[in-house]
C-alpha cells in the first residue's frame, strides 16, 4: 500500500499554520536556506521530478535556466489555472494542504530568487483562491515570506484569478493575461526561462508538481526515485470520474497497472476510459494492464497528461462525448491562429454528425485529415491536441472496439 | 563575415543574415512561401500559419514569418507534411470566407491546390459595418490576420482603436468595446484599410463603385504627388480614373522612406478639394 505524500495530511488537513508545523511543514523552506539555492536546484534536478501539468518538462532543469540569467529580474509564476476537463486533483491538493503548496512556491522563489511570485488560479476557484490568500497572508506575518525578496527583501505573492479561459493554463498565453493582455499564446521559443512573464526569465510549475517540491528538499535527491520507475520517477495525483464508485483524486506511484487505479475507484465492465483530459486518449480493455507511467503510456500511444481519467460504460456513445470534447475545443480556442479558429470549428461540426449517427467514411477521413493540419500548423498545444482523442477514436472504432 | 551564416532549405544551403527571418531567407533563396498576416512594415503575427515550415529537431512546423534564422538550422518547404499544412490553412479559410475581393490569397489556394470544397459547414457571418464616411468593414471577408489591430496600434498609428474580441470561431476584429467607429478611438488614418488583405477593409469610394460594377484597375492612372497638407512630406499616390479625371482612391509606396505606405487621415481621404478645384 502507497504510502501518501502529496496527500499526506488529506485525513486532517492542516488549515492554519501551526497544525503544518506541528506536522512537520516548513522543514524543506528551512533545509533549502541552509543549503543554498544551487544545492537545492540540484536536488531538485537530481530527484528526477518533471512537469504534472501535462507536458512533463524537468522542473529542475527550468529553475536552474532561470537560476543563472542574467536579468536580476524574474519571476516564479504557479499555474492554477487547472481546467483541463477530468481534472480536478490540484483544487484538492491546494484544499487538503495549502501550505505545502505555498512551500513549495516559497522554496522555488527563493532557489531562483524570484523578484515576485504569482499564483494563477481558475476563476472558479474562488474559495482556494481564498485559501491560498489566508495561507499566503499568514506565512507573512509569521515572517517566513522575510529574506525572500529581491535584495533581501520580504518576498510579494500575488494572487490572480483567471478569467475563465482554458487557454489562459498554457503558459505563455497565461502571462499575457496577468500582463492584462488577451490570453493569447505566444511561440516559443523563445522559452518562458529565457522570456516569459514581463519577457523576463520566469519558472512557471504546476501546483502538483510544485507540492512534490518540499519532500524532495528534506528527504534528498535519491528519495523520488525510490517511488515509481525508473523514467518516471515519483508520485502521481489522478483524478478519476466518471462511470466508476468512487470517483475522485487518487496518488499513485508511476508504473502502477491502470486496472489498479480502475479497481481503486470501483470500475466495473468499462468501454473505455478517456485518459489525460480532453486533449488526452482514448483506452480500451485490452490495455488497462498498463502501467501508468510517461514510457508506458507512450508504448501504447496514450497520454497521462494531467492525470485524468473519464471512465464509460457500455451504454455511452463515445461519439457522443467525442462531439463534446469537440464543442469543449471550439469554444476554447483562442482564435488567433486558422487550423485551430476554424479547424476546431469543423471538427465540431464533423463530429456532430457522427455523434447523430450519420455521416460515414468521408467524414472520418476527413477528420483525420484535418487532425493532420491543426496538429502540425497550430501555434499551440491546444490546437496540436484538440484532435487526438478523435483520431484515438477512429482507430479504436476501425478495430471494432467501441460498443455503442 | 560574422553576422552571415548558412543554413539549409530542402537540403540546399542558403545564406541567412543576423536577425533575418526564415522567411527572408526562403524568399531571397526564391523559394516560392504563400504568406497572408505577415506585412514587410508589421510585427509578424503568426497567425495564419500559411508560411509554416519544417524545422528540423521541432515537433510542430513553425512560422518563418516569425522564426529567427539561425546557424545550422534545417528546414524543409517541399515535403508532403508542409503542403498539407498549408493547403489545410487555405482550405479551412476557403470554406469559411469570401475571397472575392482577395486574389492573393485565391491565387495562393489555387497554386496550393487547395480544394474550396473540402470543407462545409457555417460561415464566417461577422456582418457589414456601414457607420463613417470614410471607410466600410465586411467582416464576412476578414480571415483575422491581425494586421489592421497592429497598424491601429504600436506597429503604426498607436490609435489602439481595434482590437481582436471573442473566441474561437466567433473571435472578430473589434472597435473598442463593440462600438461604432466615430465613438471608438479610430482617427481614420486608413492604415488599417492600407494593410488589409482581403478588402475587409475597404475605403468608401472603391466600395461605392464597386458595388455598382462600375471598379475596373484598367481604367485607372497612379499619378503620384506629394501631400500638401503639411511640411512632412509624405508621398501621395493618387489613382485616377483616365476617363473622368477622378480621384478613385489614395495611397502612398510601402517603400517610400517617411510613409513607408501610411498616411493620416487627411492625407488618404482629404482629396476632394483637388476636384473642387477643377470646377
Amino acid at each position: 500500500m502507497h504510502e501518501p505524500v502529496l496527500l499526506q495530511r488529506q485525513a486532517t488537513p492542516a488549515r492554519d499554520l501551526g497544525t503544518y508545523l506541528a506536522s512537520g511543514g516548513l522543514a524543506g523552506l528551512k533545509k533549502a536556506r541552509e543549503i543554498g539555492a544551487e544545492e537545492t536546484v540540484r536536488i531538485v534536478t537530481e530527484s528526477g521530478l518533471v512537469g504534472r501539468g501535462g507536458a512533463g518538462f524537468p522542473t529542475g532543469r527550468k529553475w536552474e535556466s532561470v537560476r543563472m540569467a542574467q536579468d536580476p529580474e524574474r519571476y516564479f509564476v504557479l499555474n492554477a489555472d487547472e481546467s483541463e476537463p477530468g481534472t480536478f486533483k490540484d483544487r484538492v491538493m491546494i484544499d487538503v494542504d495549502p501550505y505545502m503548496v505555498l512551500e513549495g512556491v516559497l522554496i522555488a522563489c527563493y532557489a531562483i530568487s524570484a523578484t515576485r511570485a504569482y499564483i494563477y488560479i481558475r476563476g472558479e476557484y474562488r474559495r482556494e483562491a481564498q485559501i491560498l490568500q489566508c495561507c499566503a497572508e499568514e506565512l507573512a506575518a509569521a515572517g517566513y515570506l522575510e529574506g525572500l525578496g529581491p535584495e533581501g527583501s520580504a518576498l510579494s505573492i500575488e494572487i490572480r484569478r483567471g478569467g475563465g479561459a482554458y487557454i489562459c493554463g498554457e503558459e505563455t498565453a497565461l502571462f499575457r493575461s496577468i500582463e492584462g493582455y488577451r490570453g493569447e499564446p505566444m511561440s516559443k521559443p523563445p522559452f518562458p526561462t529565457v522570456a516569459g512573464l514581463f519577457r523576463k526569465p520566469t519558472a512557471i510549475n504546476n501546483v502538483e508538481t510544485i507540492a512534490n517540491v518540499p519532500d524532495i528538499v528534506t528527504r534528498g535527491p535519491a528519495w523520488l526515485r525510490t517511488l515509481g520507475t525508473p523514467r518516471s520517477p515519483g508520485i502521481k495525483l489522478f483524478s478519476v470520474s466518471g462511470h466508476v464508485e468512487r470517483p475522485g483524486v487518487y496518488e499513485l506511484p508511476f508504473g502502477v497497472p491502470l486496472r489498479e487505479l480502475l479497481d481503486l475507484a470501483g470500475a466495473h465492465d468499462l468501454q473505455a476510459i478517456l485518459l489525460g483530459g480532453a486533449a488526452g486518449t482514448f483506452v480500451f480493455p485490452r490495455d488497462f494492464d498498463m502501467p501508468l507511467s510517461y514510457e508506458a503510456a507512450q508504448e501504447h500511444h496514450a497520454t497521462l497528461g494531467s492525470g485524468a481519467l473519464i471512465a464509460f460504460d457500455h451504454e455511452t456513445n463515445l461519439w457522443r462525448v467525442a462531439e463534446r470534447l469537440g464543442s469543449f475545443f471550439a469554444h476554447e480556442s483562442c482564435g488567433q491562429c486558422v487550423p485551430c479558429r476554424v479547424g476546431t470549428r469543423r471538427q465540431h461540426e464533423m463530429l456532430e454528425t457522427l455523434a447523430e449517427g450519420r455521416g460515414g467514411s468521408d467524414e472520418r477521413d476527413l477528420l483525420v485529415r484535418l487532425s493532420q493540419v491543426m496538429t502540425d500548423a497550430s501555434i499551440c498545444g491546444l490546437g496540436q491536441t484538440a484532435s487526438t482523442a478523435v483520431r484515438s477514436l477512429i482507430e479504436a472504432e476501425a478495430e471494432g472496439l467501441l460498443a455503442v | 563575415m560574422a553576422d552571415t551564416f548558412g543554413i539549409l532549405i530542402d537540403g540546399r544551403e542558403a545564406i541567412a543574415h543576423e536577425g533575418e527571418t526564415i522567411l527572408d531567407v526562403l524568399r531571397r533563396a526564391q523559394v516560392e512561401t504563400p504568406t497572408l498576416c505577415t506585412h514587410e512594415h508589421l510585427t509578424p503575427a503568426k497567425a495564419c500559419r500559411a508560411c509554416v515550415v519544417d524545422l528540423k529537431g521541432s515537433r510542430a512546423l513553425v512560422a518563418s514569418c516569425e522564426r529567427k534564422a539561425e546557424p545550422g538550422m534545417e528546414v524543409r518547404t517541399d515535403s508532403e507534411r508542409v503542403q498539407n499544412a498549408r493547403r489545410g490553412v487555405f482550405e479551412l479559410l476557403l470554406s469559411q470566407n469570401d475571397v472575392s475581393t482577395a486574389p492573393s490569397l485565391a491565387a495562393q489556394a489555387e497554386s496550393l491546390g487547395a480544394d474550396p470544397d473540402r470543407y462545409s459547414g457555417r460561415r464566417y457571418e461577422k456582418g457589414f459595418f456601414d457607420d463613417n464616411q470614410l471607410y466600410v468593414r465586411d467582416y464576412d471577408k476578414c480571415i483575422l490576420c491581425y494586421r489592421c489591430v497592429e497598424a491601429c496600434g504600436p506597429d503604426v498609428q498607436n490609435t489602439f482603436a481595434l482590437t481582436v474580441a471573442g473566441r474561437g470561431f466567433n473571435a472578430g476584429i473589434a472597435a473598442g468595446f463593440g462600438e461604432t467607429l466615430p465613438d471608438s478611438a479610430c482617427v481614420f488614418c486608413g492604415n488599417c484599410v492600407a494593410v488589409c488583405p482581403t478588402g475587409a477593409l475597404m475605403d468608401r469610394r472603391e466600395h461605392s463603385l464597386r458595388s455598382e460594377g462600375r471598379w475596373d484597375e484598367s481604367r485607372y492612372d497612379v499619378v503620384q504627388t506629394t501631400c500638401s497638407y503639411c511640411g512632412v512630406g509624405c508621398q501621395l499616390e493618387l489613382h485616377v480614373d483616365r476617363a473622368s479625371n477622378e480621384i478613385v482612391k489614395v495611397t502612398s509606396p510601402m517603400d517610400h522612406s517617411i510613409t513607408q505606405g501610411f498616411l493620416c487621415v487627411k492625407g488618404r481621404y482629404g482629396y476632394s478639394f483637388v476636384e473642387a478645384g477643377a470646377e
